[in-house]
């Protein structure tokens, strides 16, 4: 029955983990903007930066 | 694949991009240009700016094969082609902001002071600098591709991040290299022009408030995953997991993982309730609170005293699901935030004298003692003291009366008011009060009573309050009482829980906001959401004519010039050579003095002759300004004195002029010409150095859509037509309105209060819509007062509703569109009112648990919120507010020099 004790206690463990890690993302500000970055997405290759497409 | 793809033209011609309506061949576009000069109306149309997209006018520009709508957009273009910017163009299709006005280097100079750049700045340590702006332009994917690469413009700039959300650029730039000016500036050249208002002076403090907002919800969603997981096994009852030991372990576990949920995650619900009982006025949190303790308490008594688990899932998932539909809301309402701030309207610097001469500050680092110059129309940022000028103050803004004050040097000047007239020079005398100046627009002395959808509201929410009590403690007392103590408890929480009356307060800010929100970006400013409402209970509309029905574009105005000196040839020679007469042009000289003089009146005719010398006048110093209300202004410029009004004004002045009564006399024909001219519309007539010059004809052209806007509206409303002018057009107006209508003319101001008083008193509920500044009485004293303006920015506080000139044909889907917009407020209090009575029957019966009641509560809220959105959406899709483009009537007679008509 200990293992069950152990086992909880690891679980919490590893999500209090968890939990640290979001708090640290969300006060570096990392869920401030979630619109931003679907469209940054779309203009990151300039025509400049693309391979020339072959017309055949 | 690639025959799909490419077109056997594209393979022979190499890669051709899709035509633009903008990038034609650039002899083509000359032509385009060339042309217009003969047939103005439909190059105007077949042509937008390869910049901006707008309609070119006929002084477009040609570069690089694309047309350009005016010189700014041509510049933008050259300076991101010199960058290697072209990508710019290939992200959006006529991606570019027009740039209305040039902007120098110095206007943006206050913000190179250290003060101001405390406000602003949100870190520097002397080789960086952050800065996060506002700006309302920023509106596609190439504005985030465009403003990201800055630092290609410009080597001073480094890392600049767009929040398209929020429409605002953090930009880091080099102090060294660039002042904040410059970096402004530049912007400001790209059509970027940040929004420098009162809101940016304030320190942010939203953003560690939205973050602590995500933790709160991490930490509830964390333990409410935990003590989910430590519940399975008693609500699936796992014999082997269910004994007295791991109960108390679980139970125990439980408790702490819930005590930083309560603490810290609902530590807003506790903040509210005590904040309203200690205000001893119930708001909604207090049940919510009241529900948290007790189901905590009831949980630790049993754990502590080793009987059971109690309801500590409940009570986390109460929270979770809480502070995700708060999230939910807010995410909502921040789309909803109304575009345009108040505080736009309000001028961030003013002009203040200093030992070196006069220099522009920002009004939040104006200090006491400071010596301000206010120009016409400027607001007193402050309370101060008049120095020097003739002050006439208008407090329109703080007492909602339009009428304009005289004060003398020495008097006492209240922040808030405007200058009227000529330039004064007063003296701060109490620090600027931000928060004041925002307020005057949706001030409550401008509020006509509160609207029924608050009221309701609020009489619901109080008695709501004590209603859930009264059914959750006899609930829980039957159930006691009947020896079901357990199930009293459950059902107590539950009813506590269940009832949202969230929904019921939800209905009316997100589907006026909504409304709002679509308003604004159809060129309608409403000053706040209860105007919705009025503006659905109007039945009777009462319009203004001038600029109000009739177009205040500068369409077939006309300059008609007497003969100059006014005795002018003798009679008997005029009959034959009509030229020697007619065709005495004001010289530049006057042109620049008549335009530099109607630049400083707000009147309807006044704005419309600026607009026409605009184009080809130059500014004069004007002194000695002076308004006649009704009859004309004056001031002295460059040494004479220019006079421009009614012809009996400037008769009374001494001016002699020409008119009906001359036709046959000395003056010969231009009197005649000028009688008939009268017939067409208003004549504003000029005088320069105490002789008459002639008069400006401005027709009375009724706006394109009026008549059908008229007709539509007569069917449904009461109409009236209230003119200041003379009768000569009444038959005409008289045949545009229905039986149903009236029509009077002559009417003084007060004429036209007392008039929307008596229907008031009829029981009619009015709708006044005029120019704004001109009937600021009648706006305030009608239900809703509509200000028809040219330029946003030129207010009344009087009025409700500002809707933009061109908007006016769609006043009839307007106000359909409010109608539909009360009655989703109602539906949605209806949906609410059944939630509650079902949700509440069902808890008080003891059935439901907490954890579902704590999940259907914030699924209400959501619901109602969703459902208000999308509503208002529809309705305003279905209304038409967002289809055609009526096209604004720009159409310019630059000829103003001689007259054109032919003399007879």
């Amino acid at each position: 029955m200990s293992v069950i004790l152990i086992l909880i206690i690891a679980s919490l463990g590893i999500a209090v983990c968890f939990l640290a890690g979001f708090i640290w993302a969300a006060g570096s500000g990392q869920f401030e903007d979630t619109c931003t970055p679907s469209m940054r997405i779309l203009t990151d290759d300039e025509p400049g930066d693309r391979p020339p497409v072959d017309p055949n | 694949m690639n025959n799909v793809l490419t077109t056997g033209r594209d393979k022979s011609e190499g890669p051709v991009r899709e035509p633009r309506s903008g990038s034609v061949p650039a002899d083509a576009g000359s032509a385009a240009a060339e042309g217009k000069r003969g047939s103005p109306g439909q190059a105007m149309l077949s042509v937008s700016c390869f910049h901006c997209g707008e309609p070119c006018p006929d002084t477009a520009i040609a570069r690089a094969g694309h047309v350009f709508c005016c010189q700014g957009c041509s510049v933008v273009n050259e300076m991101l082609a010199e960058a290697g910017l072209d990508h710019f163009y290939a992200l959006q299709e006529h991606p570019g902001v027009r740039v209305r006005k040039s902007s120098g280097r110095e206007q943006w100079a206050y913000l190179d002071n250290p003060d101001v750049q405390r406000g602003l700045l949100d870190f520097s340590d002397g080789t960086l600098s952050r800065i996060t702006l506002h700006i309302p332009a920023i509106h596609c994917i190439a504005c985030v591709w465009l403003l990201e690469n800055l630092m290609r413009l410009h080597s001073g700039v480094g890392r600049s991040t767009v929040h398209f959300g929020r429409r605002e650029v953090t930009i880091d730039f080099n102090p060294a290299r660039m002042t904040l000016s410059e970096l402004v500036a530049l912007l400001a050249s790209l059509g970027y022009e940040p929004a420098l208002t009162l809101n940016e002076m304030g320190k942010k403090k939203a953003n560690s408030a939205r973050r602590r907002q995500w933790i709160q919800m991490g930490v509830a969603g964390f333990a409410f995953g935990n003590i989910m997981l430590f519940s399975l096994p008693g609500y699936f009852g796992l014999d082997s997991l269910n004994e007295v030991f791991f109960q108390h372990v679980f139970g125990y576990v439980s408790l702490v993982l819930a005590l930083p949920v309560l603490l810290y995650s609902a530590s807003d619900y506790w903040k509210s309730a005590r904040l309203s009982l200690k205000r001893r006025a119930l708001t909604l949190d207090v049940p919510i609170a009241i529900g948290m303790a007790a189901l905590y308490a009831q949980s630790a008594v049993e754990v502590l005293a080793g009987r059971g688990t109690g309801y500590l899932d409940s009570l986390v998932g109460l929270v979770f699901f809480l502070l995700c539909g708060r999230a939910f809301q807010q995410k909502t309402y921040e789309r909803l935030a109304f575009d345009r701030d108040f505080k736009s309207f309000f001028p961030l610097s003013v002009m203040c004298r200093t030992a070196s001469g006069e220099e522009s500050v920002a009004i939040c680092s104006l200090g006491v003692g400071d010596r301000v110059v206010l120009r016409h129309g400027e607001l007193v940022p402050a309370d101060a003291k008049l120095v020097s000028g003739a002050a006439l103050v208008d407090y329109s803004f703080v007492t909602g009366e339009s009428e304009a004050v005289a004060r003398s040097v020495g008097d006492h000047l209240y922040a808030g008011g405007k200058q009227v007239g000529g330039s004064i020079e007063v003296e701060i005398l109490k620090p600027v009060s931000q928060s004041y100046l925002t307020s005057l627009w949706d001030h409550e002395a401008f509020r006509k009573g509160p609207g029924t959808a608050e009221t309701l509201t609020n009489r619901y929410s109080r008695r709501f309050t004590w209603m859930v009590f009264g059914v959750a403690l006899a609930a829980a007392l039957a159930w006691m009482i009947s020896g079901e103590f357990s199930r009293g408890v459950k059902a107590f929480t539950s009813v506590l829980i269940v009832a949202c009356p969230c929904a019921l307060a939800l209905a009316a800010p997100f589907t006026l906001g909504t409304a709002q929100r679509l308003l604004a970006g159809a060129g309608v400013f409403v000053r706040n959401a209860l105007v919705l409402e009025s503006m659905a209970r109007v039945n009777a509309i009462v319009f203004d004519k001038t600029g109000t029905l009739t177009s205040p574009g500068t369409h077939r105005v006309r300059f008609i010039s007497a003969p100059f000196p006014p005795p002018g040839v003798a009679p008997g020679r005029a009959a034959g050579s009509e030229k020697v007469l007619c065709a005495e042009p004001l010289t530049q000289r006057e042109a620049d003095a008549v335009y530099s003089l109607s630049r400083h009146s707000t009147h309807p005719l006044s704005i419309r002759i600026c607009e026409i010398l605009r184009r080809d006048a130059s500014l004069l110093p004007v002194e000695s300004f002076r308004e006649t209300p009704a009859c004309g202004i004056e001031a002295v410029i460059g040494g004479r004195e220019v006079l421009l009004g009614s012809r009996s004004w400037l008769e009374s002045r001494g001016v002699r002029t020409c008119g009906r009564s001359e036709a046959a006399g000395t003056t010969g024909v231009p009197g005649m010409v000028l009688a008939d001219a009268a017939a067409e519309g208003a004549t504003v007539h000029v005088a320069a150095g105490g002789h008459y010059r002639g008069a400006f004809v401005l027709p009375s052209i009724l706006r394109p859509g009026m008549e059908r806007l008229l007709m539509n509206l007569a069917v449904r409303y009461e109409i009236t037509l209230l003119s200041g002018d003379t009768e000569k057009d009444r038959g005409s107006f008289e045949a545009l309105l229905l039986d149903k209508s009236r029509v009077n003319f002559n009417q003084t101001p007060l004429d036209k209060l007392a008039f929307i008083g008596a229907l008031r008193q009829s029981g009619k509920s009015v709708m006044m819509v005029g120019d704004g500044l001109n009937d600021a009485g009648a706006l305030k004293q009608s239900d809703v007062g509509v200000a028809v303006v040219q330029k946003i920015g030129s207010f009344s506080p009087a009025s409700d509703v500002i809707v933009e000139g061109s908007r006016m044909p769609r006043l009839d889907r307007i106000l359909s569109f409010a109608r539909s917009s009360s009655r989703i407020v109602r539906l949605g209090f209806g949906f609410s009112a059944l939630y509650n009575l079902v949700g509440i029957s069902i808890a008080a019966a003891g059935v439901l648990s907490p954890l579902t009641c704590a999940i259907l509560m914030p699924l209400s809220s959501i619901f109602i919120v969703c459902f208000a959105c999308t509503a208002t959406t529809l309705a305003a899709w279905g209304a038409g507010l967002q289809t055609e483009n009526i096209s604004t009537d720009t159409t310019t007679c630059r000829q103003w020099a001689p007259a054109f008509e032919p003399c007879p």
